[in-house]
């Protein structure tokens, strides 16, 4: 992947740059930026609307981003693609159309400790108002799902009466029941790295209630996995462009028609209107059901060139770049600095994607990523959005360095020589 | 300009009034949630003036300098002085360039010390 930097514009301005931060967003490559500039610059008008030819040259490329998308994750129809602004949005669209629909007094809701706030709060949410009871399922210290291990601590509830120690020798028979309405979980999680095997969890869920509905936000999956959505056996997913090489401003729900038929509306509006009458209005079927308003047009006509260019580079090529740089860093890490470096996530790289959050020392992590920044290296530092996790880790926060397509050994090398400047500024 | 410089690390490694008073008039603990950073402030006024203040908690450098630098300012100082400074205040008493994320680690002694003077 020695040519792939020069893809990427951002580099010809910034040739030191250290970009260790793509698990926030990615960079972009040419193809993308030039896919933007050519709707603006060429056809850009409103789509689904002019019979004009620019409006139909717009809308035939909107739609066919539908079409790579779809194909990119093997979904069963393009019409099960729902464009939304980013995966925050895709979520709380499930959480108003799906779940305002479903739960009701009593239910329950399914998470995880290690979720994003956005997989999160919704649910969390969504449970007070109706009164459902909401289950987080907990992690083990190597940061693997608890849900395998028998003794342990498997989970949390917002309802007092279930308590930790009534749930001993656990499988995931405790967890999910017949009242589970819906498993939200994270297939990578943002902070660990971990992979979570989801199509083995969705599998057993499904067993144990065939009715469940299981969304996995794939937003740190879908850039760096490659996702089959027949074969994960979820109801929903959920993914983020502007993670994936794509412009921001553009996410994408995928669910079953079926179910995208049964939902609720999300918004109420422009484009997503069959007929409107003074005592009551029609609505056109999944997805546009769920794109109310202008969407963000260019982005989304810009997203199948991130997508291609993906897809030449091959998913499984990038997923062993990836490993064998995040397997490099740790080994790099440990060897330099010992027993100063905390890392957080599974030991076993198999099991974990280009994520490695840790803490150095006893430097504040806002330290650690001014002092990088400062020598033009990006990561960040904070909770990353995902507090309950941190809190359960027992640190108030982390610094992250992710790895993308783009970087290279040089990155990791000139990660740990700004470490090492944290270390003899701050001492 | 790097804001690592030798008086904000002079005051990070060795922060002045650093602690807790016995008998306070008055103590207060804010925090940052994004960052996890805690100060806990305590405080002793005689005739509308500071006689004594300290702080204790986990910060980062910007959040320990600024909180060591304000606590040696704020003595012998009036109340109604003190509930003028603002973030400027904080900049130049810092000396330091700080970009918008960083300000917030920079006035959270300040919050403290606002709080304290309600």
């Amino acid at each position: 992947m020695i040519d792939i930097k020069k893809q990427f514009p951002i580099f010809n301005k910034e040739p030191n740059l250290v970009y260790l931060d793509s698990t926030a967003t990615s960079l972009k490559p040419k193809i993308v930026i030039d896919k933007i500039r050519e709707y603006y610059e060429e056809y850009s008008a409103n789509v689904f609307r002019g019979i004009y030819p620019m409006s139909e040259k717009a809308t035939e490329e909107f739609e066919e981003t539908r079409n790579v998308v779809s194909r990119f994750i093997n979904a069963g129809s393009p019409n099960e693609i729902v464009f939304t602004r980013n995966a925050t949005e895709s979520l709380n669209l499930l959480a108003y159309s799906l779940g305002r629909k479903i739960i009701e007094s009593g239910d329950e809701i399914v998470t995880t400790i290690m979720e994003h706030h956005s997989n999160f709060v919704p649910w969390q949410v969504l449970s007070s108002e109706v009164g459902a009871i909401f289950k987080v399922i907990d992690i083990n210290e190597e940061g693997y799902l608890n849900i395998y291990e028998k003794n342990d601590k498997i989970q949390m509830s917002n309802v007092k009466s279930i308590t930790n120690n009534k749930f001993q020798n656990l499988k995931l028979e405790n967890i999910i029941t017949k009242k589970t309405k819906i498993l939200a979980l994270t297939y990578v999680s943002n902070v660990l790295g971990t992979i979570n095997p989801v199509k083995e969890i969705i599998r057993l869920a499904k067993n144990i209630n065939p009715k469940i509905f299981i969304i996995v936000d794939a937003a740190q999956a879908v850039p760096h996995l490659k996702i089959d959505v027949q074969d994960l056996g979820a109801d929903f997913i959920v993914f983020s462009s502007h993670k994936m090489l794509g412009p921001t401003g553009v996410g994408v729900l995928w669910g079953k028609e079926d179910i995208l038929k049964e939902m609720y509306p999300f918004m109420y509006g422009g484009d997503m209107i069959n007929e409107v009458y003074i005592d009551r209005s029609t609505y056109k079927e999944p997805p546009h059901k769920f794109e109310a308003g202008t969407p963000a047009i260019g982005e989304i006509i810009a997203l199948k060139e991130a997508i291609n260019f993906l897809n030449e580079i091959g998913m499984k090529n990038i997923k062993e770049h990836e490993k064998k740089l995040t397997k490099m860093a740790i080994d790099r890490l440990v060897n330099t600095f010992g027993q100063a470096i905390q890392i957080y996530g599974p030991k076993n790289i198999e099991d974990r994607c280009g994520i490695i959050s840790f803490n150095f020392g006893k430097f504040h992590p806002h330290d650690i990523s001014q002092i990088l920044a400062d020598n033009g290296i990006c990561v960040r530092a904070g909770h990353h959005c995902a507090m309950p996790l941190h809190t359960r880790l027992k640190v108030p926060a982390t610094v992250r360095a992710s790895f993308y397509l783009y970087n290279d050994e040089e990155d990791v090398e000139k990660l740990i020589e700004g470490l090492k400047k944290v270390e003899k500024i701050l001492k | 300009m790097n804001i690592y410089q030798d008086i904000i690390l002079d005051h990070y490694h060795h922060p002045h009034n650093q602690g807790s008073l016995d008998t306070p008039d008055k103590s207060i603990q804010v925090s940052n949630p994004l960052c996890g950073d805690k100060i806990k402030m305590t405080i002793i006024f005689e005739k509308g003036k500071v006689l004594k203040v300290k702080f204790s908690g986990e910060g980062c450098v910007i959040s320990t300098a600024s909180a060591s630098m304000l606590t040696d300012y704020v003595k012998n100082r009036s109340k109604h002085e003190l509930k003028k400074l603002d973030s400027k205040f904080i900049i130049k008493m810092l000396g330091i360039d700080l970009g918008m994320n960083r300000i917030k680690c920079a006035v959270l002694p300040l919050e403290a010390l606002h709080k304290l003077l309600v």
